[in-house]
């Protein structure tokens, strides 16, 4: 047992507490812990959900029940369960929907992936579902320790600057030679030998907002206060435009040289948010866009990745840009297997999302959307958009800044890659490789978003059990 | 920063609206385009995955999905398949369908919104989705009789209802065995389909709603109902009456059919000019209509538009600009005035009812798996051509013209045929296109009926309508009234 945190309890409750476990246990007995039940029961339901989502895929595709992945199932739920146990005991405030709308997901999306391997004829270890279970474990486990070490999120902005420059870091990797990798066009992958790819830039956007919330908070005044008023709007001064364009250049040298759009568009979305959170300044959030629409314009004028995908998104049903090289082709196919789907889907297993490329990770959603119909999306959106809720939460009830722009942080950028990436399988916006947080096919995609996960418990515990400071 | 923070989540609501937005216009709005879009590979195979349902007519299956022990699980069979294929079509596996097979493709492998519910069911039930079976409103006898008429000649007979715009036969000929293009042998299908495209007499098009061809003076009768229906004209109302009638503006003269004047005289009525199928009348006629009138009158019949029954019916066409010397052409059905059978036997059923036109149909219902009915198909009228005077006096002459006219092989013995002939000057040296169009009974008309022989009927230019294609019009008369 560890010795209390400072940062539980009330102001009676942290310093006094004696040392010795045993009062600390009985306590924790006698205390009725309302919010664990709820998150339990909920939990509970959520497993029940993604082993009959995986019975269903069976069912509807092999035609009777195997019990390889039902077994691997369980053992997801075990994990979950696991972390349950952990936020019984350190994290007991913390909000009771995050884990199992993350278990949720997780579960639904090993069970599509599942199914598209059943349609492609993978077992064992080339199935991308044993996998997906494994990474699933790997990330739990790691959001376990996030929430077992971070026992106070204040430690974070402790470490602002090496949040930053590990980003970074993580960032440039897959652009070292011998190490980076190249999948369909994008340079985002790192690997090692054929075995255990990674795709950094995942785990560079909890680093960088990390970054953002300790660097905006520290220097939040020079960025707000003084500036010259224009058009009834404050500007700022020249030379606090360092960070923004500093930030930007990252942004238009991940277009350039890692040839990846989505992940552009996220960085810097997220800086945006966070910035204007800090300064309550729109003029920021105005010069922002016009510098990332500048130079995605220049960018589709000249690279021409990014002007193909303007044309697929604008002109996707017209033969020429459906039957060209890097085409549309996928992104109709996605639209013929929603279309399938119509309002109910085809039922688990029994649509024919596997005629899509890359089903199981970028075009996870268009399979579900075959298979669950437009009734499942709906569902998986509002269980994304509860997430996010949960996280803005955070940001509306904590009292220090340092938490309240994390927390806000980490939930957006859940929100806007899922906006990104299924706004792009819809046609809201042109279509740029990310994956779909927790559901799609992917290990560094869901270390990620499990860290996150984590983060957002630690920092809605440590909400619930600050005191209100009255004024 | 709660400000900011509430503008902040009102982005976030505003892009998960967005992709709720998105994604119901793709599965709900645009999910039939998309799902009906040649390159939906899903559609394709889904057609084969389902039980399709049948093809009836009084409840006989003529497509009908067998189980069969392949990957395909059913073959699709026609019975009878020639006679009935201009109806049917047929489902290739490596292709789409044609005929009904494709215009009802929804209803037959079950996809159509109206079997929304029975998709549920079967979800639930774990049972196999069915399609719905589709009840035509073809009477075998008649189609029967209409075949064996039009024996080895090219071309097409229609007969329908006139009170109802059902359909009672649709034949053309020469035929296709469809069986021969819905076996599971990709390279036997690509062969019968290469060789069938190939044959020069088109063996594929439905010439009942697909061929287009110069109606000939069978159009005469569109002509007269706008010489009456314009106040300025009776069936008494005289023509010079010469041998030759010179085109204006144009050294081409028009000569009546057999030549000389029509029924002598001096002068000739729109009666006989009818009756005897005169062609120098009907040019005067024209000349003083105008072709708006003409034109006006047509596209009321159902010219320059396109219609499905549901198969999709190719557009008759009344020429948009005319001079002088093809409006005059035109008023016998020549220069580039164009019809299908199923428009002529629309006029002929316009007329019988009393100048009201019913909407054409060849679906009687639509039966669920359970044979509950999905979709019924009441006659639905179209609009008023013309008055019911008009059409009494049309028929009259029509009746006359068969009685002691130009249509006179379509006789009766007993009964009243109301008929009008036409033979159509093609190019130059090309055969001719024959036609008859009429209904009978004429006091109480139960059936409307167009015949094309297309080709010269084997006759070149030596044949014409009254030969060849009246008595094929008779032959099936006479086998549906002695029902």
């Amino acid at each position: 047992m560890m010795p209390p945190s400072n940062s539980r309890g009330t102001a009676t409750d942290a310093g006094h507490r004696p040392q010795s476990a045993k009062p600390g246990r009985v306590r924790r007995l006698h205390l009725p812990q309302k919010l664990r039940n709820l998150e339990l029961f909920l939990l509970l339901i959520a497993c029940g959900i993604n082993a009959a989502a995986v019975v269903l895929v069976q069912l509807g595709a092999l035609g009777h029940i195997d019990t390889t992945l039902v077994l691997l199932g369980a053992g997801l739920s075990v994990l979950v369960l696991c972390m349950h146990v952990v936020l019984r005991l350190v994290a007991r405030d913390a909000d009771p929907f995050i884990l199992p709308i993350a278990s949720l997901l997780n579960g639904i999306g090993i069970a599509m992936i599942y199914r598209i391997d059943i349609a492609n004829g993978d077992a064992g270890w080339e199935s991308a579902a044993v996998r997906q279970t494994v990474w699933s474990a790997l990330a739990i486990a790691c959001a376990i320790a996030v929430v077992l070490v971070i026992r106070n999120h204040r430690v974070l902005f402790r470490y602002t600057y090496v949040a930053g420059f590990i980003a970074v870091v993580l960032l440039l990797l897959p652009l070292v030679p011998g190490l980076g990798r190249e999948v369909s066009g994008a340079r985002v992958w790192i690997g090692i030998g054929s075995f255990a790819t990674f795709q950094p830039g995942e785990i560079a956007k909890i680093a960088l907002a990390v970054f953002f919330a300790g660097y905006l908070v520290r220097n939040r005044d020079s960025l707000s206060m003084v500036g010259k008023r224009f058009l009834g709007m404050r500007f700022p001064r020249l030379r606090d435009l360092g960070p923004i364009l500093v930030v930007w250049a990252l942004s238009m040298s991940v277009i350039i040289f890692q040839r990846d759009l989505g992940t552009a568009l996220l960085y810097f979305g997220l800086f945006l948010v966070m910035l204007y959170l800090a300064t309550g300044r729109l003029s920021w959030v105005l010069l922002g866009m016009s510098l990332f629409l500048g130079g995605a314009i220049i960018a589709s004028q000249t690279l021409g990745y990014v002007n193909g995908r303007f044309t697929n998104w604008l002109d996707a049903l017209n033969p020429d840009v459906y039957g060209a090289s890097g085409g549309s082709y996928q992104l109709v196919q996605g639209l013929f297997g929603l279309a399938k789907g119509g309002l109910i889907g085809t039922g688990l297993g029994q649509g024919r999302p596997d005629i899509t490329p890359v089903p199981q990770s970028d075009y996870i959603i268009a399979s579900l959307g075959e298979e669950l119909g437009l009734a499942g999306i709906f569902a998986i959106l509002a269980l994304y958009l509860l997430f996010v809720a949960r996280g803005f939460r955070i940001g509306f009830a904590g009292n220090d800044d340092f938490g309240k722009l994390l927390g806000v942080g980490l939930s957006f950028v859940v929100a806007l890659q899922c906006f990104i990436v299924i706004g792009g399988v819809t046609r809201v916006i042109p279509l740029t490789g990310l994956t779909t947080p927790f559901l799609a096919a992917g290990g560094s995609s869901l270390v990620a978003n499990w860290i996150i996960a984590a983060l957002l418990l630690r920092l809605s515990d440590t909400l619930r059990n600050q005191p209100r400071l009255v004024v | 920063m709660n400000r900011e923070l509430k503008r902040v989540s009102i982005v976030v609501m505003l892009m998960f609206v967005a992709l709720l937005t998105s994604t119901t216009i793709i599965q709900v709005f645009q999910a039939d385009s998309l799902t009906a879009d040649a390159r939906n590979t899903r559609t394709l195979y889904d057609g084969y995955s389902v039980e399709r349902g049948a093809i009836l007519v009084a409840g006989n299956p003529i497509a009908q999905s067998m189980p069969v022990a392949d990957d395909y699980k059913f073959q699709r069979t026609y019975s009878n398949g020639p006679l009935y294929a201009p109806i049917t079509g047929f489902t290739p596996i490596n292709g789409s369908p044609t005929g009904l097979e494709h215009a009802l493709n929804g209803e037959l492998s079950g996809t159509s919104n109206a079997q929304f519910f029975d998709k549920i069911n079967s979800l639930i039930t774990g049972q196999n989705a069915k399609g719905a079976s589709v009840e035509v409103t073809i009477d075998p006898l008649a189609q029967q009789a209409a075949w064996d008429a039009l024996g080895n000649l090219t071309g097409s007979v229609i007969v329908t209802e006139p009170k109802t715009g059902r359909i009672l036969a649709m034949v053309s000929k020469p035929g296709y065995d469809p069986n021969l293009l819905t076996v599971h042998d990709n390279q036997k299908v690509t062969d019968s389909y290469e060789s069938l495209v190939s044959d020069k007499s088109n063996p594929l098009i439905n010439r009942a709603t697909n061929a287009l061809n110069p109606p000939g003076s069978v159009f005469k009768l569109v002509v007269v109902t706008a010489a009456l229906e314009s106040g300025k004209f009776t069936p008494e109302s005289t023509f010079p009456n010469p041998g030759t009638f010179q085109l204006p503006g144009s050294s081409s003269i028009v000569i009546n059919s057999g030549g000389g004047t029509c029924g002598g005289g001096d002068t000739v009525t729109i009666a006989t000019a009818l009756r005897l199928s005169c062609n120098i009348p009907m040019a005067e006629l024209g000349l003083q209509l105008g072709d708006k009138a003409i034109r006006d009158t047509a596209e009321k019949f159902g010219f320059n538009t396109d219609y499905s029954i549901p198969l999709n019916v190719s557009q008759s066409a009344y020429p948009l600009e005319l001079d002088d010397a093809q409006l005059a052409l035109s008023a016998f059905g020549q220069t580039s005035v164009r019809a299908t059978p199923l428009q002529m036997a629309m006029v002929s059923a316009t007329i019988a009812n009393g100048g009201v036109e019913m909407a054409p149909n060849l679906i009687d219902q639509i039966l669920a798996p359970n044979l509950s009915p999905l979709q019924s198909f009441e006659p639905r009228t179209l609009k008023r051509v013309m008055s019911a005077e008009t059409a009494a006096t049309i028929t009259q002459m029509m009746v006359n013209g068969v009685r002691d006219g130009a249509a006179s092989n379509a006789r009766i013995d007993g009964v009243n045929v109301a008929g009008k002939t036409g033979t159509a000057e093609n190019a130059a040296d090309d055969p001719y296109t024959l036609w008859f169009t009429g209904f009978a009974p004429a006091e109480d008309p139960k059936y409307a009926i167009s015949v094309l022989v297309e080709d010269g009927g084997g006759l070149g230019q030596t044949g014409y309508g009254n030969l060849l294609a009246a008595p094929i019009a008779k032959q099936v008369l006479e086998a549906v009234l002695n029902k």
